[in-house]
């Protein structure tokens, strides 16, 4: 009964998921952020392929970022993050020959003051297309969809712009286009990955920070690099949606992160909404049968009185 | 200018804090707040990416949703009201549920299509049945609850075909309490801090604003001799609506600071005051003048009103700032560390 009732709750998770008798290997992302150079050809690839239209050409003052973050009409969207910290293993006193030649005091290096190096974090950010989906959940309409590659999709032919599935979704991925009524994000290149294609914006990562394939090979792939960086003394790596055990199931787009996930705007543990929904429904039910009784017994009373 | 890294003179661009490093860099802290409010709560320290929301705020307009939270749970608890009068023979009080909650349930229709971005696509709620869509079972119950709304008030009060009119109004009595507590799942059903933590409470919190509100209108539309369940209904709505509230308050931490601060704060407190006020001029004294049951009755309506804006408010609120996304998940990450 509990099983069936949570296959009711939750029945277009992976694997086995939306009735695909056979579903394909469930694709996803893995954002090596280590390597990212924020360039942002991955923004420009999805706002090409996907024909996203433009959300406005603002300064936000913040960063190089002037993008902001995800939303109805940015799919990817890279973070700028400056601080003062030595990158990996860089040496903050790194030997310096001297030749001889006229000083200059590096910025920074004078009696008492702090080093002037720092490190960027950049990471290019994208719909998680979770294992537990909260959008596809509570998708009222049916709009959103498992793929046959376990990725999560919009329907925009269907979505009737009811708005559930945006603050539904913990990572503050998918929205509304306020003009157009109906919600949007990124789909994975569904057109592309159907014909064998790399989604957009991993075609155009220039570094290979984004990698997309077969999920279970990115994340063996991850958790090399993972060991990798820490090997060479980059411990603030750490691998983000990676978990299968995590509040969403796992992400089939997850991350390599050089510092906590918040710093990036990322929830630090992500839970799906609908875990906690056959104890709200229980609540519910509790709540109107409360209801009822309260009610009644104020009939119980004398007329009049 | 505060401390940017790149320019220090006055020629600088306002607002453009270029700042390289450390943890204020990155934007942790937030020193806005209300006017003359106090914090309840220290506040805690906590990263993000230059204080802007992780979550995307709700798309919907308080006006609408809000109110739908409203006349939703007042069309409820009126049907379950008017059924009960029409089995032990009240019929002033039998007829003003059934008007309140035609009413009420038209005005809820109406607010949820002009909500959807778009309405013409509205009957695509019914394109699936599906669990764990509270918007979708929502629209399955309004679906069967609407209709015998629509048919008990059309012969309540054209007097024809009155065998159907009792079924429809049984049956409307019947769905009531589902319409009514299902709208604490709609919006507990989500990532937004507030809503989603008070999960427990918010069902029973809205059946008793629901209680207040259907009590309220009852007092307001009904006679003297006829109204005591309705007196009855406010006093017990208000009671389940002030334990509900005190409940959320103290189990919540530091994600409840939304209820007591800002506009959701003073709506909440608002409600809490109607909603005593209606307790003791309609529940208390409504029985002996039929002033004292008229404004008994708007106190508990407007009170139920304040609560539900207070609440879609305060869900508002946490969405808008990660501290309520971040510092509860940071919380419990490193809760088995320590």
């Amino acid at each position: 009964m509990s099983s069936n009732l949570s296959d009711l709750l939750s029945g277009d998770d992976p694997p086995g998921a939306g009735g695909y008798p056979d579903p394909a290997p469930r694709f996803g992302f893995f954002t090596d952020t280590s390597v990212c150079i924020g360039c942002k050809a991955c923004e420009v690839a999805c706002k090409e392929w996907n024909h996203v239209p433009d959300d406005g050409l603002d300064f936000t003052g913040m960063s190089y970022d002037n993008t902001g973050g995800l939303g109805a009409d940015t799919w990817r969207h890279v973070a700028f993050i400056e601080q003062r910290k030595p990158l990996g293993d860089q040496r903050a006193n790194a030997g310096v020959v001297d030749l001889g030649l006229p000083s200059f005091t590096k910025p920074g290096q004078a009696e008492d003051a702090e080093r002037g190096e720092f490190r960027w974090l950049m990471s290019s950010d994208v719909c998680k297309h979770c294992t537990h989906a909260a959008c596809l959940d509570v998708c009222p309409t049916g709009a959103l969809f498992r793929t046959e590659f376990g990725t999560v999709v919009v329907q925009e032919d269907v979505c009737n712009g009811c708005g559930y599935c945006v603050p539904a979704c913990p990572y503050g991925v998918i929205d509304q286009r306020k003009d157009d009524g109906r919600v949007w994000k990124c789909t994975l290149c569904y057109d592309r990955v159907g014909e064998g294609m790399t989604p957009a914006c991993a075609q155009a990562c220039p570094t290979e920070s984004i990698q997309f394939g077969d999920l279970d090979e990115l994340r063996e792939r991850a958790d090399q690099r993972l060991a990798q960086l820490h090997e060479r003394g980059i411990t603030d790596a750490r691998l983000y949606g990676r978990d299968e055990d995590d509040g969403v199931g796992g992400a089939g787009a997850f991350f390599l992160l050089l510092d906590e996930p918040e710093v990036y705007g990322l929830p630090p543990d992500p839970v799906v909404t609908t875990r906690d929904l056959p104890s709200m429904w229980r609540h519910a039910g509790a709540a109107a049968l409360t209801l009822v009784a309260g009610l009644a017994i104020g009939f119980l009373g004398g007329r009049g009185r | 200018m505060s401390d940017t890294d790149v320019r220090h003179d006055d020629t600088a661009p306002p607002g453009r804090d270029a700042v390289t490093g450390g943890r204020n860099g990155t934007g942790g802290r937030r020193r806005r707040r209300g006017r003359g409010e106090q914090p309840m709560v220290p506040d805690a320290e906590f990263r993000s990416y230059y204080g802007r929301p992780i979550l995307h705020k709700p798309t919907w307009a308080a006006a609408d949703i809000a109110g739908y939270l409203v006349l939703g749970g007042l069309a409820g608890a009126s049907s379950v009201l008017a059924a009960a009068a029409e089995l032990t023979d009240r019929p002033a009080l039998a007829r003003t549920g059934k008007l309140g909650a035609a009413v009420a349930i038209g005005g809820s229709l109406y607010a949820l299509i002009h909500d959807l971005g778009r309405p013409a696509r509205f009957v695509n709620m019914l394109r699936v049945v599906k669990p764990s869509s509270p918007m979708n079972v929502g629209s399955w119950l309004l679906a069967g609850y609407g209709p015998q709304v629509a048919v008990a008030a059309a012969t309540a009060v054209s007097g024809r075909l009155p065998r159907l009119g009792r079924v429809a109004t049984l049956g409307a009595g019947l769905t009531g309490p589902a319409v009514a507590a299902y709208t604490g799942v709609l919006i507990a059903d989500t990532a937004v801090p507030v809503w989603h933590d008070a999960y427990r409470e918010l069902p029973f919190l809205f059946v008793g604003s629901a209680a207040g509100a259907a009590g309220g209108l009852g007092l307001i539309g009904t006679p003297l001799s006829q109204a005591a369940p309705a007196r009855r209904a406010v006093l017990f709505g208000a009671a389940l609506d002030i334990v509900a509230t005190k409940r959320m308050h103290d189990r919540l931490g530091m994600v409840a600071e939304p209820l007591h601060t800002g506009t959701s704060g003073r709506l909440l407190r608002a409600a809490q005051a109607l909603t005593v006020t209606g307790a003791v001029v309609g529940g208390l004294l409504g029985g002996r003048s039929r002033v004292a049951a008229v404004v008994g009755g708007l106190a508990a309506l407007a009170g139920s009103a304040c609560t539900r804006f207070g609440i879609f408010q305060a869900g508002i609120t946490s969405a808008e700032d990660p501290k309520y996304t971040v510092v509860p998940q940071r919380a419990r990450l490193d809760e088995p560390a320590r």
